[in-house]
């Protein structure tokens, strides 16, 4: 079954981040994940930065084993030096790099021994914007906004109602704050500490991280399982 | 004159710095029948002869499709060319698979220089004795490359290889100015008439050539007998017009190979302009 010694297959995930929210916008892609790793249900690291830019024209968010998602960065890494040193005016989209990484989920699955990653893949190249998800059992799709983990639940049903095709930056940032307030109350493995990237065809920026701005003082969180069936 | 001293195996140099059975490899080139390209910003055209050994057999198969947007026109060692051609394909279909993306052209002919040029350095092996034509598409547009037994790769705006390419080369040479701005359809006329300058009097028939065509929405693809025969019709009704003029043209416009100044700038038949101008008539000379 699996091709590699019992001791050294990934069984299950250590350090985990949580879920990464992504959505095209009028200029190209806009992604946000917090910044937490943790380890179980502490909260241990709050510095992790789960945004990071591939080559020229792709962003990558991942969410899931922390480790994991270094050694795909390292797998990253050698396709694009290897991309570059043909230097000749061609060059890896995001389509490419997210079919490289579908290849690389899924072969893994296969040999039981999975990257323990949900990814989302965006980017701009020649006008064209891409925005996709592949996770550790190699399902992949591309969609105008993506989201991995608790995300899909809470988040993909806000985004389906109020996304649409031009949404300028301050929009799309909006949206994405909404979509993580939701999460970072509903969540219990979110932290207050999100960073929003966006990549369009000119560059790609991780801005620095900042907190939302919460509250806890609706009378529905006082007592919340008043009236509900089996409390008291 | 010692030649024979150093052209034993390919791992020996001459003095000369020569590796004379990579230059025997690109003779054998020279000896397969006639292949020619030439290309636009949008499109490539790729034209061979076609050889058969007897009239009672089937001809050689020389235009190769790689993938929908790289095919390879071959002059040389047939055999060879299929192996390579099929080395091609499947690096293709395997980048295609990974990346979901065709493979740009540019790289493909690294590759495949790189393998040629393995076997200039191994005692066992022998260079590959063919000369490879691959027209392309990729994101920065049409090209065009000539693949060497020696392991060089050139990009071109138009060439030809194999026997009295020499013939097709000086008309291209000629032409080659207008080429980037051509039609699809210019383009292949000007592949057909270089063609015909390496069939020297030979009449041209659609039997006796193969043309294949790749560009911006055209997916790589040989031209059926019947199209082609009609396209060399469109113009060859035009130069036959001509032939009583055609020994008027001053000397200057003759050259080496087969063949005069091409009707081509008239269009496809229909123009009866610069009179003069006109008639590639089969060779009196």
């Amino acid at each position: 079954m699996a091709t590699v010694a019992e001791s050294e297959r990934t069984l299950y995930p250590y350090v985990t981040g949580s879920s990464v929210v992504a959505l095209k916008y009028k200029d190209g892609i806009l992604m946000a994940a917090d910044m937490g790793g943790s380890y179980g249900s502490t909260l241990r690291y709050k510095s992790i930065e789960r945004l990071k830019p591939v080559g020229k024209h792709t962003l990558l968010g991942a969410s899931g084993e922390i480790s994991d998602f270094q050694e795909i960065l390292r797998y990253l890494d050698e396709l694009i030096l290897y991309d570059n040193m043909w230097d000749d005016g061609n060059s890896l989209g995001p389509k490419e790099v997210h079919s490289y990484l579908t290849r690389v989920m899924y072969n893994r699955r296969n040999k039981f021994n999975p990257l323990w990653n949900s990814l989302v893949l965006g980017g701009v190249k020649n006008g064209q914007k891409y925005l996709g998800m592949v996770n550790m059992i190699g399902i992949n799709f591309e969609d105008n906004h993506v989201a991995t983990g608790l995300g899909n639940h809470l988040a993909r049903p806000i985004l389906r109602d109020e996304w649409n095709e031009n949404l300028t930056f301050e929009e799309g940032v909006k949206l994405l704050e909404k979509c993580m307030r939701v999460l970072l109350y509903r969540d219990r493995s979110a932290v207050n500490k999100i960073q929003i990237s966006k990549i369009t065809e000119e560059d790609c920026t991780v801005f620095p991280p900042f907190s939302l701005k919460t509250y806890w003082d609706f009378s529905a969180f006082k007592n919340p399982t008043a009236g509900a069936p089996g409390s008291w | 004159m010692f030649r024979n001293q150093y052209d034993t195996d390919v791992t020996t140099w001459s003095p000369a710095g020569r590796l004379f059975q990579v230059e025997y490899a690109m003779e054998a080139v020279k000896q397969g029948s006639a292949a020619i390209g030439l290309r636009s910003k949008t499109h490539v055209v790729l034209a061979c002869v076609n050889k058969a050994n007897s009239e009672l057999s089937s001809h050689q198969k020389k235009i190769f499709k790689v993938d929908d947007h790289i095919g390879v026109a071959i002059a040389g060692l047939t055999a060879d060319g299929r192996v390579l051609s099929r080395f091609m394909r499947s690096e293709c279909i395997n980048y295609n698979y990974t990346f979901e993306s065709p493979l740009p052209v540019g790289r493909l002919v690294v590759q495949l220089a790189d393998k040629a040029q393995v076997c200039t350095q191994r005692s066992w092996k022998r260079p590959y004795g063919v000369g490879l034509l691959v027209a392309g598409l990729d994101e920065s547009g049409a090209h065009l490359y000539y693949n060497c037994p020696s392991g060089n790769y050139f990009e071109y705006q138009a060439f030809a290889i194999g026997s009295r390419s020499q013939a097709a080369k000086t008309y291209l040479e000629r032409r080659f100015g207008n080429f980037n701005g051509s039609s699809r359809e210019d383009l292949i006329k000007d592949a057909l008439i270089a063609t015909r300058e390496t069939l020297q009097g030979e009449k041209l028939k659609s039997s006796i050539c193969t043309v294949a065509v790749v560009g911006v929405g055209e997916p790589f693809h040989i031209l059926d007998q019947d199209t082609v025969q009609q396209l060399i019709d469109a113009f060859e009704i035009v130069s036959e017009e001509e032939v009583p003029s055609a020994e008027s043209q001053p000397p200057s416009e003759e050259d080496a190979g087969a063949g005069q100044a091409p009707p081509a700038d008239q269009g496809a038949g229909a123009d009866q302009g610069a009179v003069a101008d006109q008639g590639a008539a089969p060779m009196d000379i």
